[in-house]
């Protein structure tokens, strides 16, 4: 693994709401190399959007990131900057791409405004370079005559061109992070493969480390290096992609890998894992993920399982590692 | 763009032949103006006389066929009072009143939006709280008792401002104006404030609510994504989107100021269109009544029309619907 741009550690969350305080994201740390793309897994609420949002500094009230965290990008420390440093990373050193391509352009404003202000909040340049930057970077991302294309306002594009609208103007600044919450979800398949080849070239060529969040494993086979899972709010397992789908170790991993349709399994119900997942409103002491689990035993109700280091740079939360794997040596 | 035109002309058109009738109807069902009209002693043949010459012996429909014949040629008929045309009559007062409206109008703007947009941006703060609960005096105050405290604390006790009239007026393209001499303007702020209020009101409602909702768009977070200056975020992206909403209450709402202003230019004795419909209503002058209910219904559809066409600017989503229809 090359040098970490993006390094987490110990990050949490907390969102202060009538119910109590939701821990969304709990003590989790990863990091990311120069180029490196990493797949953020988990299901609907376990935090890995708020991660996503955490990363560019972009937790509002009542939500809060807890002052031990440390988030460094390029070794520069983030959590507990003021606003004005930190909107001067925003965008210039962490970029972020959003889940709904409908939603995440200005309606009224023309493409053009939109990505020369994102050049323009970063540096003095002119209008004119600002916008042959971006007529650049529309061609880029394959959006044919580009120079006309600028001057249109987002309802004259279709779910996908606009998706590539965003992750063009996401990179006009040549970020060192780009973080993309499932940007293809909302898209056909087809366009979703598009996309992701796209986005994968993109980062390649700058160097851009890419966390990629969401739920479609088979999105992550393809695409990452290494993958984290994430269950209500902590990181249970992390490891190289190949080694965590081929043989994962917390069981929540292996289920979710079972989930996955295929064509094997003609004819048989779908695979899924029962239950749902926990509210985050004071959850229990012991592991999240224990009511829902095959395995669990007495141990998995009282006590939170340590994240422990196996062979191969992998890493798990769980009393009952499957598929024996090897301890790294401490 | 221009089949939008068309179609929206058409539909205006409908709008003030389908009023045209039910004013007409409406205001000749009420009181005998000959009665009103004819000295008190005047007799059977002198009251015959008036009416004649009134064109009221004439039957219902026969009237109203008159009544739309010289309608479509530009004449309202001929006040019953003032014994010149009614639409002259009260387009000599015009000028009075669409300079109040359009000061309220500003005055609205200039209150509300920004009020709005800070009471929007930090609802939970004690300044949105209090700007929130400060907008609902302004819904809840009567005009007429808001027009008379301000005459007697600004005109009465503190002697700054003058209570009544019109002031001062000079002649731009041949119509009177007050809003360009500083007398004007000193006599145009209490009422255009008065009438300003409930608006202001009406606006900072609105623009907090829209500054709420566009705050939480995804494009305000893709926007904070790239890096943009809080400023920018709020001057460009979400002043622009909020204004949608704002636009379309304000250019109904100045319709509503300008053929509704009669309770403030009553308290103010401003001598402004207001005024004359009371007087008139008043005095059973229907040519007048109707008149103005007519002149009324062709600002509202103007304005209507109007603010369409603002929000097709404002809004490209409504001229791409449009060019594809």
């Amino acid at each position: 693994m090359s040098k970490a741009v993006l390094d987490v550690k110990d990050l949490s969350v907390r969102f202060r709401t009538r119910e109590g305080v939701v821990t969304a994201v709990n003590n989790i740390s990863f990091s990311v190399g120069a180029g490196e793309v990493l797949g953020l897994v988990g299901e609907s609420g376990s935090g890995k959007s708020v991660t996503g949002l955490a990363v560019l500094g972009l937790i509002d009230p009542p939500g809060e990131v807890s002052a031990n965290s440390s988030i460094k990008v390029n070794g520069r420390e983030l959590v507990g900057l003021p606003e004005e440093p930190l909107r001067k990373i925003r965008g210039k050193d962490v970029a972020m791409i959003f889940q709904d391509p409908m939603t995440t352009l200005n309606p009224v404003l023309r493409i053009d405004t939109q990505m020369i202000e994102a050049i323009r909040a970063h540096e003095k340049i002119s209008e004119k370079a600002a916008r042959e930057r971006a007529r650049q970077a529309l061609e880029k991302v394959g959006i044919p005559s580009a120079d006309e294309r600028l001057k249109a306002y987002p309802g004259q594009f279709s779910g996908g061109m606009r998706q590539r609208v965003a992750i063009a103007t996401a990179l006009l600044n040549r970020p060192t992070v780009l973080v993309a919450d499932e940007p293809t979800t909302a898209l056909d398949v087809t366009i979703q493969a598009q996309i992701l080849s796209e986005v994968q070239d993109l980062c390649a060529e700058t160097g851009t480390a890419l966390v990629w969040i969401t739920h479609d494993l088979s999105v992550v086979a393809g695409l990452a290096d290494r993958v984290a899972v994430m269950y209500a709010g902590r990181i249970v397992e992390e490891g190289p992609v190949t080694a965590v789908l081929e043989a994962p170790i917390h069981p929540y991993a292996a289920g979710l890998i079972g989930s996955v349709p295929s064509r094997n399994k003609r004819g048989e119900p779908l695979a899924q894992i029962r239950g749902m997942t926990p509210s985050l409103v004071n959850l229990p002491p012991g592991c999240p993920f224990a009511p829902r689990c095959d395995y669990a035993t007495e141990i998995c109700q009282t006590t939170m399982p340590e994240a422990t280091p196996y062979e191969g740079e992998r890493a798990a939360r769980c009393h009952h590692p499957l598929s024996s794997p090897t301890p790294a040596a401490a | 763009m221009l089949v939008y035109l068309i179609r929206r002309i058409g539909q205006s058109v409908l709008v003030v032949a389908v009023m045209a009738t039910l004013v007409f109807l409406a205001v000749y069902a009420v009181g005998d103006p000959v009665a009103i009209l004819a000295s008190p002693d005047a007799d059977d043949q002198e009251l015959r006389a008036i009416t004649a010459r009134l064109g009221l012996d004439r039957p219902l429909y026969e009237q109203f066929g008159i009544f739309i014949w010289n309608a479509l040629q530009g004449d309202l008929g001929r006040s019953f009072v003032y014994a010149q045309p009614a639409v002259d009559v009260i387009l000599q007062r015009f000028p009075a009143t669409m300079e109040l409206a359009l000061v309220a109008l500003i005055f609205s703007i200039l209150l509300g939006v920004p009020l709005g947009v800070i009471a929007g941006l930090k609802p939970e703060s004690i300044l949105g709280r209090t700007i929130m609960t400060t907008s609902i005096f302004g819904f809840s105050l009567p005009n007429f008792w808001l027009g008379l405290m301000l005459i007697l604390f600004f005109a009465v006790q503190l002697r700054w401002l003058p209570a009544s009239g019109r002031g001062e007026t000079v002649d731009v393209f041949g119509v009177p104006l007050s809003m360009f001499t500083w007398d004007g303007l000193r006599h145009l702020f209490l009422p255009a404030l008065t009438l300003s209020l409930y608006k202001a009101s009406l606006v900072i409602r609105i623009a907090q609510a829209g500054t709420r909702e566009v705050m939480l768009q995804d494009y305000v977070r893709f926007a904070r994504a790239k890096g943009l200056s809080r400023n920018r975020i709020v001057f460009v992206h979400v002043l622009k989107n909020m204004m949608i909403p704002v636009v379309t209450v304000l250019g109904l709402e100045l319709g509503s100021m300008i053929a509704f202003a009669v309770v403030t230019e009553t308290v103010f004795a401003y001598p402004g269109m207001g005024k004359l419909l009371i007087d008139s209503i008043g005095r059973l002058d229907r040519p007048v009544i109707v008149a103005y209910l007519m002149l009324t219904v062709v600002i509202f559809v103007i304005i209507n029309l109007v603010v369409d066409l603002l929000y097709a600017a404002i809004d490209p989503r409504v001229r791409l619907t449009d060019s594809k229809g």
